[in-house]
């Protein structure tokens, strides 16, 4: 085994742990703040094993949008509504989480399946692109991926819309989920009655 | 383009001409630009503390210092080794694996970028193809790492400063992508030494700040609010927020703040000359020089004539946008977070797209100057 090759493995390897390992702490840990970082971490590791396809514009592409934007703004939020709330104890949480587990688990299996079934074209490490994908990926999305591209465009730009008319409540003349009437001269006004509730 | 010193070969037959493999040489190769440039980013940091402390002092007339060595330049060495030797302390009720990992996860992305930063034609750690576009994806990581520390303090002022810092680096960070794109479409590459090669032409005439002033002006702007630099130090604001993410922390954990900061401004003010001062070109091109004197311009003399050029040409470049920088911060009053956001999405944003728009426009139309 050459230097190279051993330094790849070495590297895949550890990447495939963090993201196993990250992506169950996501999910099995209790504190929110605690997964929410993890994720970042989770969404590095997949950026490094792009890197290691020699997908470095994905790469690149993952790390900005998934941790830079997508993983910050989650923890923002996070930090912004971090309430203290003392949730209700769920009776039925043991046959919860055996279903879930199920569930989780007949998915496993079936993407193994794909995995082990599906014929999967690989490109020899001679005629792989590298570098230049770049290009590559500019030419097919303003060719015959253009209209997918355009229409995620436009589903983003719904989500968005959807999103500033939830958060402005001026648009709308009734709260949404109170059923209130709102009051139009205070924007920024909670729906709910802040300093009341002293006693 | 292929001309210049390459080091790394003939560092490699040196190391072959003692019997040892390839792979080996090439092994014993790679830490060396890595550790050369590590210590260039810290020995910069320490060159612009002394510079800040200077020149805030010239602003408000004072001295500034004066004991540590000659004109105080021993100043910033004196306050590292004090941070060196401070306790470290974990505040009692603070979040210790948090507090611990975000000065890290804020100081590495910021010398990670420096892998791109090139001195000369073969004088960087890598000409990756993705260039430019990995500074941008690495710079924001760093609103986590300060989003971590800001929470694990658990002090209202860290968090609101963690809180500060991220919105205002999301904010900006869209501008300075849209700005780097305009210069990306105009050299056809994402690569920094295709950046430099593209404005080498006609000296002074050809570096990109002629042809994208707006362009440049907004890269300045969010670079300045990307380093949290004043107009824009809001998440550090000292008479609102104490010191911000910083509040709890000491010691090296601080230091380690300190140096992202400085050495974050020293890479921004890097990356402005690479983008539009022509980075390591000379205002007067050097073949012309050469020409001139009648020498050949692959004579070794040129050759390590043109490399030093290169790497003064870059650091004076640096140094200059430094200075406006230390400059900025004593004469400008710090913007409310409002104006703040109001500036970087009602104005920076629609006038960094349409200046995009306006540089595709213009390359259509006169392919000849901005690039084909």
């Amino acid at each position: 085994m050459s230097i190279a090759i051993t330094t790849q493995f070495i590297c895949f390897t550890v990447l495939s742990l963090v993201v196993i390992i990250g992506a169950l702490g996501v999910v099995l840990l209790e504190s929110i703040v605690y997964s929410a970082f993890l994720l970042g971490g989770v969404f590095m590791s997949v950026a490094g094993l792009y890197l290691l396809l020699n997908a470095s514009f994905v790469a690149a592409a993952q790390v900005l949008v998934y941790v830079g934007a997508v993983n910050v703004l989650i923890i923002f939020a996070i930090m912004l509504v971090n309430k203290k709330e003392d949730l209700k104890p769920i009776n039925d949480i043991k046959s919860r989480r055996v279903i879930s587990t199920l569930i989780c688990l007949t998915l496993l299996s079936l993407l193994i399946r794909v995995d082990l079934t599906n014929v999967w074209s690989l490109s020899s490490p001679q005629n792989s692109i590298g570098e230049e994908s770049t290009i590559r990926i500019g030419e097919h999305l303003f060719s015959d991926y253009l209209l997918p591209f355009e229409v995620a465009s436009v589903l983003l730009l719904i989500a968005m819309i959807g999103a500033i008319v939830l958060a402005r409540r001026d648009v709308m003349s009734k709260d949404i989920s109170t059923g209130l009437p709102v009051d139009q001269e205070l924007i920024e006004k909670s729906s709910e009655p802040l300093l009341t509730n002293k006693n | 383009m292929e001309y210049g010193l390459d080091l790394e070969y003939s560092f490699n037959e040196f190391l072959k001409g003692f019997g040892l493999s390839g792979e080996i040489a090439h092994i014993i190769w790679l830490p060396l630009p890595m550790l050369l440039v590590l210590v260039a980013a810290v020995v910069g940091v320490l060159v612009t503390v002394w510079l800040e402390r200077k020149i805030s002092a010239a602003a408000q007339q004072r001295i500034g210092p004066e004991y540590a060595g000659a004109l105080g330049v021993l100043q910033p060495i004196a306050d590292g080794l004090k941070l060196l030797v401070k306790e470290d302390i974990i505040p009692a009720k603070a979040d210790g694996i948090l507090f611990t990992a975000g000065p890290i996860l804020v100081l590495v992305p910021v010398i990670l970028s420096w892998l791109i930063v090139p001195f000369g034609q073969n004088l960087l750690i890598s000409n990756v193809g993705i260039g430019i576009f990995l500074w941008i994806a690495l710079s924001s990581i760093q609103p986590i790492g300060l989003l971590m520390s800001g929470y694990a303090s658990n002090n209202k002022y860290s968090l609101l400063g963690g809180l500060r810092a991220a919105a205002q680096s999301i904010s900006y960070e869209i501008p300075l992508a849209l700005s780097v794109l305009a210069i990306v479409l105009m050299t056809n590459s994402l690569s920094t030494v295709d950046i430099v090669n593209q404005q080498s032409g006609a000296g002074i005439l050809s570096w990109n700040i002629w042809r994208q002033p707006v362009g440049f002006i907004v890269f300045w702007i969010c670079a300045l609010a990307e380093c949290e630099r004043l107009p824009f130090d809001l998440p550090e604001a000292e008479e609102e927020l104490v010191a911000g993410y910083q509040t709890e922390y000491a010691g090296m954990k601080f230091a380690l703040f300190y140096l992202g900061s400085y050495i974050n401004l020293i890479l921004s003010a890097l990356l402005v000359s690479i983008l539009y001062l022509g980075g390591w070109g000379f205002p007067i091109p050097v073949e012309l020089i050469a020409k001139f004197l009648n020498l050949p311009i692959n004579a070794p003399f040129i050759q390590v004539f043109t490399a030093s050029i290169g790497i003064v040409m870059t650091v004076l470049k640096a140094y200059l946008l430094v200075f406006i920088a230390i400059l900025l911060r004593w004469t400008t009053p710090r913007v409310r977070i409002d104006q703040l956001l109001d500036l970087g999405w009602k104005f920076l944003l629609p006038i960094s797209l349409a200046n995009l728009l306006i540089t595709a426009g213009l390359k259509l139309a006169f392919p000849q100057f901005f690039g084909g």
